[in-house]
């Protein structure tokens, strides 16, 4: 039996990430993890008409690039997992359309990324897949447009509020090869915690990110002594802050060993981005640029990857409901 | 696991971590800002009033004027810039209800001239006609029943 | 002396404006909103008057004064139509900057396009 509680469990042969692809935009471009990236896009467009159709493509030249870099061809992919923050997850259809890749479309707001890496891994320890790519995208622009106001209006954004990031970031899970592995999975269960401000998805999601971590050391036996690094999705400062403090209350101590990818991508001084990054974007390329380097480099052997999701529509928020927030892990080692 | 804080507990812990806007430095500049315009407005005013005009003349010179001159700025990329600096003190100006209708109008042109550009032109701005005319008419009513 | 005036009376509705937008968690729509409103019925109860008396375009730049355009609007229209005038007024004494703001936004999207925020 591969299950190791109600929601972890642990794969019989780990899976490969062979190869890692990111691209992201200009400001992610002028953040602190600039060297990790592959591309940095020099504007907002990239040449297309709409920043929908920025984002798609963006998406699909990371999917180019990593299929480049694992020495792949698109026939060599079973199935490709991929989710984005749009309505109808079209970043990704689009993309996709003109791959030829069997599709799988995700969503889970910006915890996509680790449930396309897990549910990729899965399909491969089942034997279902050699080869699986697991990529996410988001774009500032569409973003914005889609779940805020127009990009010119000349409004503050609120200290608490997040900068989603433009980027993508794509994986290659393999069964064979080597590489860093994915070993263990916890699959979140839906919190909310009663936030109804969604210029605050860092309060929103940490409920669930506390909840996930919490149970993947109870389920696997392990605590923070086993992992180099624990790396949240997009909590940011103020989420970050938070899940410290309610995993302190419960006896789980991680600070020392804890960051966020929301917190890495930008410097928020010299960014002025409130609380950090978040987006599908976010953690995905966060992971596959500077992560996955550090995993390769074996600076980090052991990483604990929370990607988190608040799983939320303007309709729904705007009707007075609270905003549940998600959060998946995955323990990715160098065996 | 149960929950760490209930909902209400949490709510407080959450205010307490999230850090408060800069007031007194946003009311600044939003006095700044705001008061500026206003004197745009002014001497706009007093430009026409100078040269003969009447008051009601004046009175619609002058916010087609800074209507005019907002969404330019709008439209350079220039009064979100100036809104994330001036906060309220763009945004109530007449110049903020302009930059309010252009933005979306520039924004959803991508969707089309009519159900893009058209029809979104006053997803923010509609409202403010909405209930700003609506009042109007309740005034109005009272006026008629109490003259 | 009427752009001191102007710039106190005006800097004064916007700081007001600001406090809201940071105390109470109002979005930039909903202050246009409540500031046209308010502007209408102190309007309607004469006391905005005094306020545009003193601070000139310092009190009908806000959107306070966009208010009290509709509101002096419909009062002039009640005069001289009657019961007509409740729905004729408003609009005819904005007329100019809705018209404004419509059409020099349709030139302007025709022209530019979005970009990021910095």
């Amino acid at each position: 039996m591969k299950r190791l509680g109600t929601q972890t469990i642990k794969l019989e042969n780990p899976v490969s990430i062979i190869d890692t692809a990111s691209i992201v935009g200009k400001k992610e471009g002028e953040g602190p993890l600039a060297s990790y990236f592959d591309y940095i896009l020099e504007d907002e467009y990239w040449g297309e008409k709409s920043f929908e159709k920025t984002e798609s493509k963006i998406l699909y030249e990371t999917i180019n690039k990593v299929l480049q870099k694992s020495k792949k061809t698109s026939s060599d992919i079973n199935y490709i997992l991929a989710g984005d923050l749009l309505n109808q997850c079209i970043s990704s259809a689009y993309a996709i359309r003109d791959t030829n890749i069997p599709f799988l479309g995700l969503y889970g707001a910006c915890s996509t990324m680790v449930e396309s890496l897990s549910l990729g891994a899965i399909l491969i320890d089942g034997g279902f897949a050699n080869n699986v790519i697991a990529v996410t995208s988001s774009h500032f622009c569409t973003a914005e447009r889609q779940f805020r106001f127009p990009l010119e209006l000349g409004s503050q954004r609120p200290q608490t509020s997040q900068w989603t990031v433009t980027g993508s970031g794509a994986s290659v899970l393999s069964n064979d090869g080597s590489g860093p592995k994915i070993t263990t999975i916890t699959t979140g269960k839906i919190i909310d915690m009663g936030i109804k401000d969604a210029n605050n998805m860092g309060a929103a999601m940490a409920g669930a990110a506390t909840d996930t971590i919490f149970t993947h050391f109870n389920e696997t036996c392990r605590n923070i002594d086993y992992y180099d690094l624990i790396v949240t999705g997009d909590l940011g400062h103020i989420g970050s802050n938070l899940t410290n403090n309610m995993l302190n209350k419960i006896g789980v101590n991680i600070e020392q060993k804890f960051t966020d990818c929301g917190i890495l991508i930008f410097d928020k001084e010299k960014q002025d981005t409130h609380a950090g990054g978040s987006g599908c974007g976010c953690c995905a390329s966060v992971f596959s640029g500077y992560l996955y380097k550090k995993l390769k480099e074996r600076e980090i052997n052991k990483l604990l990857l929370i990607a988190t999701g608040a799983l939320m529509s303007t309709t729904i928020v705007q009707q007075g409901e609270s905003i549940p927030g998600i959060a998946h892990a995955i323990s990715i080692e160098n065996l | 696991m149960d929950k760490v804080y209930t909902n209400n507990e949490y709510k407080k812990i959450v205010d307490k971590v999230s850090p408060n806007s800069p007031i007194v430095k946003n009311i600044t500049r939003a006095f700044f800002v705001g008061g500026f315009i206003c004197i745009i407005g002014q001497f706009i005013t007093n430009f026409f009033l100078n040269r003969g005009a009447s008051r009601e003349t004046v009175s619609s010179i002058t916010p087609i004027l800074l209507i005019f001159i907002a969404v330019i700025l709008t439209g350079l990329d220039l009064y979100d810039t100036l809104g994330k600096f001036a906060g309220a003190g763009s945004v109530v100006p007449i110049t903020g209800f302009a930059n309010s209708v252009a933005s979306p109008a520039i924004e959803y042109k991508s969707e089309g001239l009519i159900l893009g550009l058209g029809a979104k032109m006053f997803t923010v701005a509609g409202p403010v006609l909405v209930y700003g005319i609506s009042t109007s008419v309740i005034v109005g009513f009272f006026y008629y029943l109490l003259k | 002396m009427s752009y001191l005036t102007a710039f106190i009376t005006g800097g004064i509705i916007c700081s007001i404006g600001q406090i809201l937008i940071d105390k109470t968690k109002l979005t930039p729509a909903r202050i246009l909103v409540l500031f046209v409103c308010v502007g209408v019925i102190l309007t309607g109860i004469g006391l905005y008057e005094p306020i545009v008396e003193f601070g000139g375009a310092g009190a009908t730049v806000p959107l306070t004064g966009f208010g009290y355009a509709l509101a002096k609007g419909v009062i002039k229209d009640v005069e001289s139509l009657g019961i007509l005038g409740i729905f004729t007024g408003g609009i005819k004494a904005a007329s100019g900057g809705i018209t404004a703001a419509v059409f020099f936004s349709l030139i302007a999207s025709l022209i530019f396009r979005a970009h990021a925020k910095n």
